[in-house]
Parts: C-alpha cells; structure tokens; sequence
C-alpha cells in the first residue's frame, strides 16, 4: 500500500515539474519578458543589469530551477496585462471556479450514473431509449451554445435569472462564497447547469457503456447460472465491476469540469480563474497562463491521487498479491 | 438401465429445438433433441464445434441469450415441467436443483469479491441458512472439491488462485445447493492435461457420492472414454445417435458417430493414413503425385541432401520480460526456454511435446526467427543463423524453413485475398518471372492443398477452420522450403478435420521431401506423425526418444506421468 | 458449414458492401440516413458555398447597411430577400452561416487528418515495438489525456499567438488545426496501439515475419489495414469534437478571425445583439452548428456499433 503510493506520488511530482518546465519555457521563448516589464524609454544597459538581476543570463537549467522554488513558494509574478502580483489574482478568482465546478460535478455524477446504469440495465425500454437520444443530443450541443441559449430563455425572454456575475458573495477568511445569498444561488443556477450538461452526457454513456460490457462477462452468466436474484446480480456484481473502470474515467471528467469553466465563465462573465485564463491568451499574458496551467495541473494531479486511491480500496487485483 | 416406467427420469427432454433468429433467416440452433438423465448418471453430449451442445444446456437453464428462443420441444425435472416457467420459479430452480459449471474458470468468478462472499451469497438465496451456517459450509465444501487449507483459502479473492484451483472453486458453488442435476458445459476444455483428469475425478466422484445427474457436454472423445455412462452424439443441431459410452465407442451405428470416433488418432499403435471422413466436409481428392523434376515446387531445390543434420540447436535459452519496467531492477522475466540442445535430421519428422507453458512453441519461434534468443546458436544447413546481424542477411535461409500456426481463425490476414496471401512470400522473395507466373503458381499451390483454384479470389472469413489451414499450408509452401515448422496446426480443428490436415501434412512431407518441426500437445498425434520426440516441461527438454520407443519404454518420470495422462479409448478390434 | 459452398463465384468488392452488416443497418435506421443525408447536404453547400448561398456576405459591393439588423422574413420587419434576416452589417445570416460552415468543416477535416496522422503513427510504433519505445511515448500520452483536449488547444493556441505575433491574422486557420490536431492525437494513439498490441500477436503477424518481411512492411501491409476500423469511428467522432473545439475556441475569440468568421465566429458577434432583442444573428448559426455536429455524432455512434458486434 505505502509502496504503491509512494509510486503515484513520484509519479505526480513528474508530472508536476513536466507541466513546470512547460510553463518556464513558456516564459522563456515566448516573447521577451523583460520588453513586458520595462517601457520604451529604457536603456539597453538598463535593460542589461535587470536581465542580469532576474537571472536571465544564467544557463536554463538553474534558471529552470529557480523557476521551480519561486513557484513552490506562490511566487508567479506579475501579470503583464494588470500589473498586480498573479498569486492574488489567482486567489481572488479562485473560490468562484472551485464553487460552480463543484456543483457542477455533483450535478453530472449525481444524475449521470444513475442514468447510466438504468440504460445499460434496460436498454430495451423506452425511457433508455429517451435518454441515449437526449445524451447525443447533450454531446452534441458546445456548451457556449447551452449557456447562450438558456440566457435567452431565462434570462432574456422570461427575466427569472441573472444573466451574468456572481450575485451577492459573503467573505469568510479569504474565501468568498455566493452559495450563502438568494441571488449568489439564482446566479449560480445556469451557470452550474451550462457547466454540467456535456460531462453529465458523457457519464452517461460511459457508464453504459462499461456496464454492458460487464454484462456480458462469464461471471455474470455463472451468477444467473446459480440462481442469484437480478437485483443481486445487477447491483451486487455488475455494479462495483462496472465502477472499477468507470472511476478513472469519472476522475478525469470532474478534472475536465474545471477546465471547461473557462467556456462558462465567459459565457456568464462568472469572475473565476477560467475567464482571467482567457483574457491572458487573448493578451498573451504569459505569467498568468503559466499560473493558471500549473494551478490546474496540481488540481488534476490531486484528482488523480484520490482515484488511485479508490482504485486500490476496490480492487483486490491491486491490494491482494498472489 | 432397465428403470422402472412410472419413476419419471430425473431429467427428460423431449423434442427440443432451439432457435436464433437473425438477418439472414432463422438458425435453428438444435432440434428433436430427446434426452433422458437418470440419478447417479453421467451422459455426455459430444459433437463438434457448432454442434448445438452448449444450446442444450442453455435451454434447459433457461438461460438462451435473446433473440434465441426455445421453439419446440419440453423440458421435464422430475417429472414436473420447468421451461417456460415464469422468471422468478426458473430462477430458484437454477442454482438449487440445476446446478451449472461453465468452460473457463479464469472468467467465470466476480474478481472483486472473496470466494467466500460468493459462497455465501449463493447458498442464502436458495437455502434457509444463517451467515455463520454459511460460512461453515463454504469451507466445508472448499475441502470436498480438494481445496488444501479450506478455512484459510475461502477468505481468498479468485485472482489468487490457479486455472486448476478456480475450476475447483466454480464447481464448489455449482455444488453449494445440493443440486439433483449437474449441468457441465466443456468444464475441462481451458484446462492442461494433468489438470483435466483431476477434475474429471473430483466430478465423477461428487456424481457418485451426492447421487446427482450430470451431463457432460464436450467434444472430446477422451473426456467421454473416461467419465461417461451414456452418450449422444450431435450433429449440425441434430441428436444422430444416443447409448452407452461403452457400445457407441465400439460400435457405434450411425455413420457420423462411426467417422467421429474414427478420426480419433488411435495411442497404442502407429497407422499409415487416417480413415478419411466424407461425412463432414469435402476432403478433397486425392492428389495426382507430383513429378519434381518439372513441377514449380521442385525447381531451384539447390540444397541437396548431402548434410545429414539440417537444424542444430545449442543451448537455446530465451526469457520473456513479465514485468516491464523503465528501471532495470524493477523487471521481471520469465525463462521459457532453458538450455535447449537438439538436432533435426534431413528428412525427419522431429516432434516437440509438453503441456501448455513447456516453451516447445517459444522454440519455434526462435528457430524462424520471430522471438531472438538470449543466448545459444541455431545452425541451419551448415550456416549460423544466430550469427546473421540483419535480417536480410539471413533471408536466403529463412526462406527455406515456414511454419504453419496453430489458430486458423488468426493466422490469415482478414483483410487479403487468399490469392495476395498466397502470392506475398513468392513475390517478396522473387520466385516468378511474371505477374503471371505468379497467379498460375498460386492457383497450382491451391489445388495441390485441395482447396482449387478458385479459392483464391475469396477472403479467409469465407472458408471454415480446416479450409484455412490448408491456406496456410499453401502459403508455407509458396516459398519452396525444404524445412516446415508445424506449430500444433490441428488443435483448434475438430477431430475428423485434423484427420484431413494430418493426411495431407503426410502426404506432403513424402512427396517433397520436407524435414519437420512438429509441435503438440497431443501425445496420440505425435505418436503418428512424428520419427522422433522431445519431451519438453517448464523450458526445459528432458528427453530425446525414437517415437516407439519413447510410448514403449519412457526414460523419465514426466513422459511416464503424460503417458499415464493419455486418453485411452478401447476400439472395435 | 462455410459460405464458400453456398455461392459459386466470389462477390465483387461493391457487391460484398451492399450484402454487408453495416450496409444493411444503415438502410435500417431511418435516423442514420436522415444524419447521413443532412450531413451530405450540408458539407455539398458549405462546398459551394459560393454558388448556393443568395449573396456573398463579404463582398462589400453587395453589402447595404440600409439592411442590417433585420429579423427573418417571416416576422414582422422581416424582408423576403433575407430569409433568415441580417447582421449588424446587412449582410445575410443564411448566407454567412453557408460560408461559416465552410470554415468550421475546413478545420474540422484538417484537424481530424493531421491529428490521425500523427496519432495512426505513433500508436503503430508504440504498438509495435513495445519496450522502452511504448512505455515512453504512452507515458507522454497519458500525460496529456489528463488534460481535456480543449485546454491543450487553448494552450497550443496561446503559445503560437506568442510565437507568431502580427502575422496570426492569416495563420489562424492553421494555427486553429494544429492546437486542435495537437489536443487529439492521443485518442488515436491510444486506439491504434492497443489494436496493434492484439495484431501484432496474431498469427497471421508472425506468418509474415517467417516470410522475411521487413518490419515497416508488415506494419503498412499487414497491421494498417486491420487497426483502421476503430480510426474510423474515432475520426467521426473526433470531427464532431473538433467541430466544437473550433466553435469554442473561435466564440471565445482566439480562433479565426471575424474576417472569415466561422460559426463559432458568428454567434460570438450575435452574442452582442442578444440583450438588444436581435436573437436570430445568434440562434441560427448557433442551430446551424447544433444540427451539423448532431448528425456527425449520429453517425459516429452508428458506426462504432455497427462495426463492433458485440454491442448489438
């Protein structure tokens, strides 16, 4: 168990400095950083000593190497585009994404597994029939597109929901949170919705998929062999096999819900991490992106984790050796 | 047998049929199948791949995979009428009076649950037994079917046990119930042959304790010879012919039944040719000799027969990684070949036997230079092959030895014209002059296979198992070898098929002048095709014998295990 | 017992395809043919555009601004010459999404080719060689198929902008294929490569080693030929995923410029118009993109279970 850990962990610290070494390159070849911090006025001996003074001059590996302590430290820089320190940026628009992120995976793996084993168990029946339809329908339909139409319907059309913001946020530490006002909900409504529909779609027929699959196994076909009830058969086997696989699959969906906030953020100009990425691409903001990009890798390497982990608790191939 | 008629039979089957509907019209799976178990018996139903065996068992389980349905017939326990029963009464009469053990016990047990939760889980549907009851039982039973340390190996998940161990622990849960009928689909199939007939004795020994029914469904005419009261034979979905083991494999009536059995090589004796079949599939005429001298197959045969040796094997040793890894130390690996030394004489059959895991098939892949070995030489008329460094090197030498591989159904491209298969290696090579030359050479070979040569503009999914094999035949002789590697090319056909493909192996060999490599597994096979064997176990080879005289009189401990192993059928004298 | 005894001579290539499986659920599911026709119909006009569209949006001869904002012909205000009304420009919405969809499937293709080059590529050298080879290249996929494919596109995207400052005006359209190519490939790579683990030990592999064939040959001749079923129905459902990303990336407003506006293009400017009532310069190109990418995804899904038996 600890070995196996062990193992995950030094693999993630690889993908870790990976995702690092893009992000330094980033800074490196794109564009000269020192012409984003300086203006036109300066001098070349100027501009000499600070190349000098921010070690640009160094050879790239302990340039690479210093990069890597000042990013274990929260240092990020300075954001070309706004002049402030990335770190409070980041921080800033932090609690907004994790919030409509995390509704959002509720919302997908909540309905999208249940639905997934009802295709999978009664593929036959109307209702599955329904939902595989709706849920090419929901692959389908770019999220933008979602979110612009529910903000014609609800926003536009019928003025129930706000179309664009958080709504009202209450402070607690350093973390702002709209889950606590009437209108931080009603402004989180469509956009946790827009955020969820694709992944939920996806789940769907992922789960479908691998519970067929699963279906069709010798084991099943000796557990009906034997009598067993369907419910145990279905629930008790195909289940917990079907979730083996499913569960890393899941992982990276709630990763991917992160990433695709970005799209919903900017549809509902939702102040999170998502739309500052897009207006640093859009402005090649170079120490912005590099934050974000590690930001996310660190948070998908997290997920990741969790998954090993849950792999190792359910799988007795992992746990028990021969 | 005389039972007394108003005891109904455990098990009464009356005009059965079974069918699938499809695109392409209805397949009628089997039909006017009439069959009858008593208690305390064992009937096995025998017949080759496609038969309808395994649909009998399913009807009676009531477990046809939709759109399959039972069309006709009834299906009686005990006397009492259980198909078409409603779902919930089938379910608990599957388990608790049927019970069933499938073919391959790596697949048959939920890997996520310990062998004990499934015990338990399936003696509290159908019994009323607390947990504790239960668990006391499912090591009891661990022991009957011979599990060594039951209490400590129940708490066990099934990934930790053997192929061998697995079956044992499926057969356990088909028993757990106390079932009247015992309903065993192929159960030895996946199985080596030293683990088969334990498991043939454990089944036939908790029949005769428990007093229960078994049907046996197999097409392995050993399985029969060795547990089996009563057979019936099927054929194409049809029941051709039902009796006593006894009688059936000596004096069987219907003709099928009368071709089954003698396509079955005999182990006690060496015969020239096997009985042809022309029940089954066209076995293609004889074959007009061959002159040499003028035929394409003859031309350019410059290698002569003066060596004596044509293959020298020194030492081969070859291991395969288990476990890769990117650091060194991290790896595992496995030695499938161990020291191997042998010599193939010019013109002889050399056959390599052992159980599955032997490595005789890793040898001949390193002899034709699909896997390298990690140390030893390969002489091969009088030349080096290890010592060649690149491939093309070596090409002039490859081209004299081709294998014939064991799966038909994988060793031809799906995606090539037979015609392009047949022609690759004459083209690649460049052993015809003209586009021309080459389809008259393919068209030639085809026909000399018996196949003909209109064969050769259809895909390989168009010919059945044994017509496959006669293409790869024609493909390995498209490059004129002088030495013919036969990598257990009949175990995957049916017994009457590989009498056909033997024959024709022989015949050719004469007629050409082939030396052979000629692998299996198949102690009876071996015994007629091979002038001398090599015994091979974990890698290693343990003796070399004249054929007779390695049936007659073994030198190790192992052949004489395998021989003792080998089924043996009594024949009509 | 083998279909070789039922027919006499062998079918011809074409014959062979109408009496096949997947011929015959085509023509038995009337949604697949519906996709399959709309997708036709749309690829032909995007096409033609030229020719089928009423007018050309970027001729700024044809352009009146005496004509913009008009909603579609049959509500009120509406004008029969634009069916499905004007922009902010005058210029006519049916037309600009005819001409849009031209630039959506220009990428959509292109990215799908470049991304199963790379990926048919690597997955068959990954797949074939193993050891050292394998392991490394399907760690670096495995990397990257942690990040979603449209991360890496806005990445890729980011970086050349950075790169290629002042001249993106015209790469975007190949600086748009390769973020997107980029952010796909695994799924091929992936795909291929366990297909190719299974071929390479069939028999019929090794039948061609024994042969003598050389390695590149039996990869081309051999293995290519048998992975390619599989590449098919990821390259459809990748065209409709790549379709989206371009949409996406384009609404977003780092993916082609709104000189030669895609879809994702127009509905980013309609999106503008949204709260002041005009909704059609963003609703129809929006359905436009919605109904292109559905049909491919019909498609796609049919194939996959057509070609996999099992599923059925």
């Amino acid at each position: 168990m600890l070995f196996f850990i062990a193992r995950r962990l030094a693999q993630s610290v690889l993908v870790m400095l990976t995702v690092a070494l893009i992000a330094f390159t980033l800074f490196q070849y794109v564009g000269d950083p020192i012409n984003n911090m300086v203006d036109q006025d300066t001098t070349l001996a100027e501009r000499e000593r600070l190349r000098q003074e921010l070690g640009l001059n160094d050879p790239p590996p302990v340039q690479f190497w210093h990069f890597v302590q000042r990013v274990s430290h929260g240092d990020f820089g300075v954001s070309y585009r706004l002049k402030k320190p990335v770190a409070g940026l980041i921080a800033e628009r932090f609690p907004a994404t994790m919030e409509l992120s995390l509704i959002s995976a509720i919302l997908a793996l909540g309905i999208g597994i249940p639905m997934g084993v009802y295709t999978a168990l009664h593929r036959d029946r109307l209702p599955a029939r329904l939902f595989m339809t709706l849920s090419l329908v929901g692959i389908s339909l770019p999220t933008f597109l979602i979110g612009i139409f529910l903000i014609l319907l609800f926003g536009v059309q019928l003025r129930w929901l706000p179309t664009f913001g958080r709504g009202e946020v209450v402070h607690i530490g350093w973390w702002s949170t709209g889950l606590l006002t009437k209108s931080g909900l009603q402004s989180l409504l469509m956009p946790a919705f827009t955020l969820a529909v694709f992944q939920m779609t996806l789940i769907v027929r992922l789960v479908r998929a691998e519970m067929l699959e699963v279906l069709r196994t010798d084991y099943i076909k000796f557990a009906r062999a034997r009598g067993l009830k369907t419910r145990a058969i279905h629930f008790g086997h195909a289940l917990k096999n079907t979730l083996v696989p499913v569960i890393t699959i899941i992982g990276l969906q709630v990763g991917s819900i992160i990433a695709f906030a970005i799209i919903t953020e900017s549809v509902f100009q939702w102040p999170g991490m998502g739309l500052l990425f897009i207006q640093a691409i859009s402005e090649v903001d170079i120490p912005v992106m590099a934050a974000y990009l590690l930001l996310i890798a660190l948070v998908f390497v997290i997920i990741n984790l969790i998954v090993d982990i849950l792999y190792f608790v359910i799988d007795p191939r992992l746990r028990v050796n021969k | 047998m005389t039972e007394a008629q108003d005891t109904p039979a455990l098990l009464d089957i009356r005009g059965l049929k079974v069918e699938f509907p499809s695109r392409r019209g209805v397949l009628v799976a089997a039909r006017d199948v009439d069959l009858s178990l008593q208690a305390g018996e064992i009937l096995g139903v025998v017949g080759e791949s496609g038969a309808g065996k395994s649909t009998i068992a399913y009807a009676i389980m009531g477990l046809i995979e939709p759109p399959g349905r039972m069309a006709a017939g009834e299906i009686r326990l005990k006397g009492e009428r259980i198909d078409g029963l409603p779902r919930e009464k089938m379910r608990k009469i599957r388990g608790k009076r049927i019970g069933m053990i499938f073919q391959d016990p790596l697949t048959s047990l939920d890997p996520l649950q310990t062998v004990e939760a499934q015990l338990v889980e399936t003696m509290r549907t159908h019994l009323p037994i607390s947990e504790s009851e239960a668990r006391a039982r499912a090591v009891e039973l661990l022991g009957q079917v011979g599990i060594p340390n039951p209490a400590e190996r129940v708490k066990n998940y099934p990934h930790q046990f053997s192929g061998g161990m697995r079956q044992r622990v499926v057969i356990a849960l088909a028993i757990s119930c106390e079932p009247e009928v015992l309903l065993a689909d192929e159960p030895t199939t996946a199985l080596d042959v030293s683990i088969q007939a334990q498991i043939l004795d454990l089944l036939r020994k908790l029949v005769r304790d428990k007093g229960m029914g078994m049907i046996i469904i197999t097409h392995d005419m050993g399985v029969i010879a060795e547990v089996t009261d009563r057979v019936a034979v099927m054929y194409r979905s049809r029941m051709v012919e039902t009796g006593p083991s006894e009688k059936i494999l000596t004096h069987p009536d219907h003709p099928y039944s009368r071709s089954l059995i003698a396509a079955v090589p005999p182990a006690d004796h060496r015969i020239e040719r096997f009985p042809l079949v022309e029940y089954i599939e066209k076995a293609g005429d004889e074959q007009a000799k061959l002159d040499l001298s003028t035929h394409w197959l003859g031309q350019a045969r410059d290698f002569g027969s003066h060596e004596e040796t044509l293959l020298k094997v020194e030492d081969l040793t070859m291991r395969f990684m288990t476990r890769p890894s990117l650091i060194p130390s991290r790896r595992r690996y496995m030695t499938a070949v161990d020291h191997v030394s042998f010599a193939i004489r010019n013109g002889e059959v050399f056959g390599l036997v052992g159980e599955s895991g032997s490595g005789k098939s890793t040898v001949a892949r390193l002899i034709c230079g699909i896997h390298k070995p990690l140390s030893g030489r390969i002489h091969f008329a009088g030349e080096e092959l290890t010592a060649f460094t690149s491939r093309r090197a070596a090409n002039h030498l490859r081209r004299q030895m081709q294998m014939i591989f064991q799966d038909p159904y994988s060793s031809l491209n799906p995606r090539m014209k037979v015609r392009d298969i047949v022609a690759e290696p004459i083209r690649f090579h460049k052993l015809a002059s003209s586009n021309a030359q080459v389809r008259r050479i393919v068209s030639d070979l085809l026909d000399h296979v018996g196949l003909g040569a209109s064969a050769a503009l259809r895909y390989p999914h168009e010919f059945s198992g044994g017509q496959r094999q006669r293409i790869s035949i024609a493909r390995a002789l498209a490059t004129r070898p002088r030495f013919l590697i036969c990598d257990e090319p009949t175990s995957a056909l049916d017994v009457s098929i590989q009498a056909q493909i033997l024959n024709l192996l022989k015949d050719l060999q004469e007629e050409l002048g082939l030396t052979m490599l000629f692998i299996s597994h198949d102690l009876p096979v071996i015994r007629q095709m091979c002038d001398r064997v090599g015994v091979m176990q974990h890698g290693k080879l343990l003796e070399v014998a004249e054929t007779e005289s390695l049936f007659t009189s073994p030198r190790t401990d192992y052949t004489r295990h395998l021989l003792k192993l080998m089924p043996r059928m009594k024949r009509a004298a | 017992m083998s279909a070789a005894d039922k027919q006499d001579a062998p079918q011809s290539a074409l014959a062979r395809f109408f009496d096949s499986d997947l011929w015959w659920s085509f023509t038995h599911s009337p949604v697949v043919m519906l996709a399959a026709l709309v997708t036709v119909v749309i690829i032909f006009s995007a096409v033609f555009a030229p020719w089928v569209a009423p007018y050309n949006p970027f001729d700024l001869a044809q352009l009146d601004l005496m004509d913009s904002l008009k909603p579609p012909a049959w509500l009120e205000g509406g004008d029969p010459r634009y069916l499905l009304g004007t922009d902010d420009q005058g210029r006519d919405i049916f037309s600009t999404i005819l001409y849009g969809a031209r630039i959506s499937l220009l990428v959509g293709f292109l990215s799908v080719i470049v991304a199963m080059l790379i990926g048919v590529t690597v997955g068959l050298i990954a797949g074939y060689a193993g050891g050292l080879t394998d392991t490394i290249l399907m760690r670096i996929a495995d990397i990257q198929l942690t990040f979603p494919a449209i991360l890496i596109a806005l990445l890729v995207d980011g970086v050349m902008r950075g790169l290629l400052p002042g001249s993106h005006e015209n790469l975007a359209i190949f600086v748009l294929v390769l973020a997107i190519a980029l952010s796909s490939w695994v799924q091929y790579a992936r795909t291929v490569r366990s297909s190719t683990l299974v071929e390479r030990t069939r028999e019929y592999v090794q039948a061609a080693q024994v042969i003598g064939l050389p390695a590149p040959l039996i990869l081309v001749r051999h293995i290519l030929p048998n992975v390619l079923g599989p590449v098919l129905v990821i390259a459809t459902i990748q065209l409709a995923l790549a379709i989206i990303i371009e949409a996406t990336l384009s609404f977003l407003g780092v993916g082609v410029p709104p000189t030669s506006p895609s879809l994702g293009t127009l509905i980013r400017i309609g999106n503008d118009y949204l709260f002041s009532g005009e909704w059609w310069i963003t609703v129809f190109p929006g359905l436009g993109l919605i109904i292109l990418v559905l049909a491919v995804n019909l498609l796609g899904d049919w194939l996959r279970d057509a070609l996999n038996p099992k599923l059925r």
